[in-house]
């Protein structure tokens, strides 16, 4: 099966426009595509007639051009037939948005478009889901494109069984800047589930990290998953959801009421590698950091700061999330101390956290990040900014990203966010460091690579 | 590949639904975990014979397909010094339900844990080592990986303990054999992944473990329905 169609097609048939309502899942998905992407589409209704000035086709045979992507909308009682004049029609993929399987006591129509697109080797996500979003490829969301907020391109993949989590998070991946690479709705998952497209998105170019919204596995396939995800060159990052069991089923030894449905969970994608974000500010900054850094460290974090009490509370995160803050060398001390301007050499407390002070200006952030760098004893930095410390300039970013370049280690920077300081943000976001909005985040950040195996 | 004797006793098993400890110890034996010395009599002369050959003190148990939970019913005896005690117990074992006989045992010392194994819905057979005794539901210090165990795993599984330190000498305490205890995770990881398709669950609930060795001295084996 060729999932290619699916995230890239040139053309496409959108099953079930209406010719008289234009808030119809199906009538949104044809207009944005037809108008904004590049992707020639084409309306099916049985009932044939006129969307506006375009022409809907009676069947999928009709349209005078090969489909690579048919978007079925109809009524679940007809999504089988559908699928079959698809795979009849020679059509190369499928998704089906429409609900009222599995989920609405109709297993049986589900089954018989499992058995047929296996047969067919027809590849389709779905159904009762939303879809794929391919920033500039293709977007099968049913939602109007007003009401959408777009992500940056970028490197993240997530994957997600419910449509609704998936578009919360594609806003929370814009608010933090996060570039994403594809958006996919999986929904009952009857045929294309998380195993299958961890195998395309592993060989997919665009795709640095992959992230899985996981309500749970059918019997079995956990163990498929986890065995494959061992296997990714590329991070896998998992949320799940129904971490507390619905009653209290009758366990009849100490093992099975020892290990609980997420007890078993957790421990074996832990085992596999897989880092698991227990909520969804560590699911955006474990997906930010890891598309900024494949390098796995070992966790020795240095701390550069312009505020005592914000160097202490980095320091507290660190040590509950079990990562070191190694004591400085005294010939490190000295180095930063000697490349600190005069000023600041007084007033400086060098340990680690390296606090700069208040009346430190750029060139004090650049020399110890750069002793810090150059050093064995540290192999991640985090630069806790305070932008309205006077001596600090919009250039901190892009400078102190120079330096990360420069000696091949991880910077991770904590911003406050507010709309003010967008512009230095953006320097070093756009300069390849990721910023975390709290410090909290920015060593959940240092934890996503400390854990990470080599890539 | 699961050998013949074993294949056996669980085809004799799935009646009841569980496999008797006796034939539990037995399973154990050919799967190279460590079991203590023990026989089963079902009548008072020969219950002295086996207990002074094992050597006193010993454990006495019921064996009956007809409790599962043989503390429920006080069919578990331990710290048995002589001949009277044990024929006491016999007879009042003979009376209980179901009654098969009496398994008698040495008693062994050592750091209690408990090890088991569950078929897991999503991963299927998933392993599991903690502390144990009666504060192993209050502690729950566990590990838990799904199986088969690389000898890594079982490295990280008992490294992964809270109390790890009362197993490698806290406090003067001699420390166990963690060799020992690591073999037998692994040996057991091996018999899980050849019973998966019948069994549901095992408990081996407690294993002791002391300097020289670790040793299952309790155990269930739940069958698949």
């Amino acid at each position: 099966m060729d999932l290619k169609y699916l995230f890239e097609p040139k053309t496409m048939a959108v099953i079930g426009v209406s010719s008289a309502n234009d808030r119809h899942p199906a009538n949104v998905i044809f207009a944005k595509n037809n108008n904004r992407y590049p992707v020639e589409v084409f309306a099916v209704n049985p009932k044939g007639g006129k969307l506006h000035d375009e022409e809907i086709y009676p069947r999928v045979a009709d349209i005078p051009k090969k489909i690579d992507l048919a978007v079925i909308a109809t009524r679940a009682e007809l999504v089988p037939d559908v699928m079959a004049d698809c795979i009849k029609a020679g059509v190369k993929s499928g998704i089906v948005i429409s609900g009222g399987f599995t989920e609405g006591g109709r297993k049986d129509l589900q089954d018989r478009m499992v058995s047929m697109a296996k047969e067919a080797s027809f590849p389709f996500i779905g159904p009762n889901c939303l879809g794929v979003y391919v920033p500039f490829k293709v977007d099968t969301f049913f939602l109007p494109i007003e009401r959408m907020i777009k992500p940056e391109p970028g490197g993240v993949t997530f994957v997600s069984q419910s449509g609704g989590i998936l578009v919360d998070h594609i806003i929370k991946f814009k608010e933090q800047g996060v570039g994403m690479a594809k958006a996919i709705s999986i929904g009952n998952k009857a045929l294309i589930k998380e195993k299958e497209l961890l195998a395309y998105l592993v060989r997919d170019p665009a795709t640095k990290v992959i992230a899985y919204y996981i309500e749970g596995f059918d019997e079995g396939e956990g163990r498929d998953f986890v065995l494959a995800a061992d296997r990714s060159p590329k991070p896998v990052i998992i949320m799940k959801s129904g971490k507390t069991p619905a009653g209290n089923r009758a366990v009849s030894s100490h093992t099975a009421s020892l290990a609980g449905d997420y007890a078993s969970f957790s421990a074996a994608i832990a085992q596999h590698n897989i880092l698991e974000a227990a909520n969804e500010s560590e699911l955006v900054s474990f997906c930010e950091v890891l598309s900024s850094y494949t390098k796995p460290i070992e966790g020795k974090i240095g701390i550069i700061t312009g505020s005592g009490g914000h160097g202490a509370m980095t320091v507290d995160a660190c040590s509950l999330n079990g990562i070191k803050v190694p004591e400085l060398s005294v010939e490190l001390k000295a180095e930063i101390k000697k490349n600190l301007t005069e000023n600041i050499q007084a007033i400086a407390a060098l340990g680690n956290p390296a606090d700069l002070t208040g009346s430190s200006i750029d060139e004090d952030f650049v020399a110890c990040a750069k002793a810090m760098s150059a050093s064995t004893e540290i192999d991640c930095v985090i630069v806790l900014l305070l932008p309205y410390i006077p001596g600090l300039t919009l250039d901190i970013g892009v400078k102190l990203s120079s330096v990360s370049k420069q000696f091949n280690k991880p910077f991770i920077a904590y911003v406050p966010q507010v709309e003010k300081y967008n512009m230095l943000i953006e320097g070093f976001e756009l300069n390849g460091i990721p910023v975390a909005p709290s410090i909290e985040g920015a060593v959940l950040m240092a934890k996503a690579l400390v854990r990470k195996k080599s890539c | 590949m699961l050998k013949k004797e074993i294949r056996e006793i669980i085809e004799k098993s799935k009646k009841w639904g569980w496999v008797l400890e006796p034939d539990a110890q037995k399973i154990f034996s050919l799967s190279g975990l460590k079991t203590p010395k023990y026989a089963v009599a079902t009548e008072a002369g020969q219950a002295i014979s086996m207990a002074r050959s094992i050597g006193y003190p010993v454990v006495a148990k019921i064996v009956s397909p007809a409790i599962v939970h043989k503390s429920d019913v006080k069919g578990v005896v331990v710290g048995i010094k002589d001949d009277q005690v044990l024929t006491q117990t016999l007879e009042r074992f003979s009376k209980l339900e179901g009654f098969a006989g009496m398994l008698i045992a040495e008693m062994v010392q050592g750091a209690e844990l408990i090890i088991g194994a569950k078929n897991d819905f999503q991963f299927g057979p998933m392993i599991l080592i903690g502390m144990g005794g009666i504060g192993v539901e209050i502690y729950k210090d566990v590990s838990l990986r799904m199986a088969p165990l690389k000898a890594r795993d079982a490295d990280n599984m008992i490294n992964g303990l809270k109390a790890k330190r009362l197993l490698t000498g806290y406090r003067g305490a001699e420390p166990i054999n963690l060799d020992a205890l690591k073999k037998t995770l692994l040996n057991f990881s091996r018999l899980m992944m050849d019973l998966k398709d019948v069994t549901e669950s095992i408990d081996l609930n407690p294993v002791m473990c002391n300097a020289k060795s670790c040793i299952v001295v309790d155990a269930r084996i739940m069958l698949k329905k």
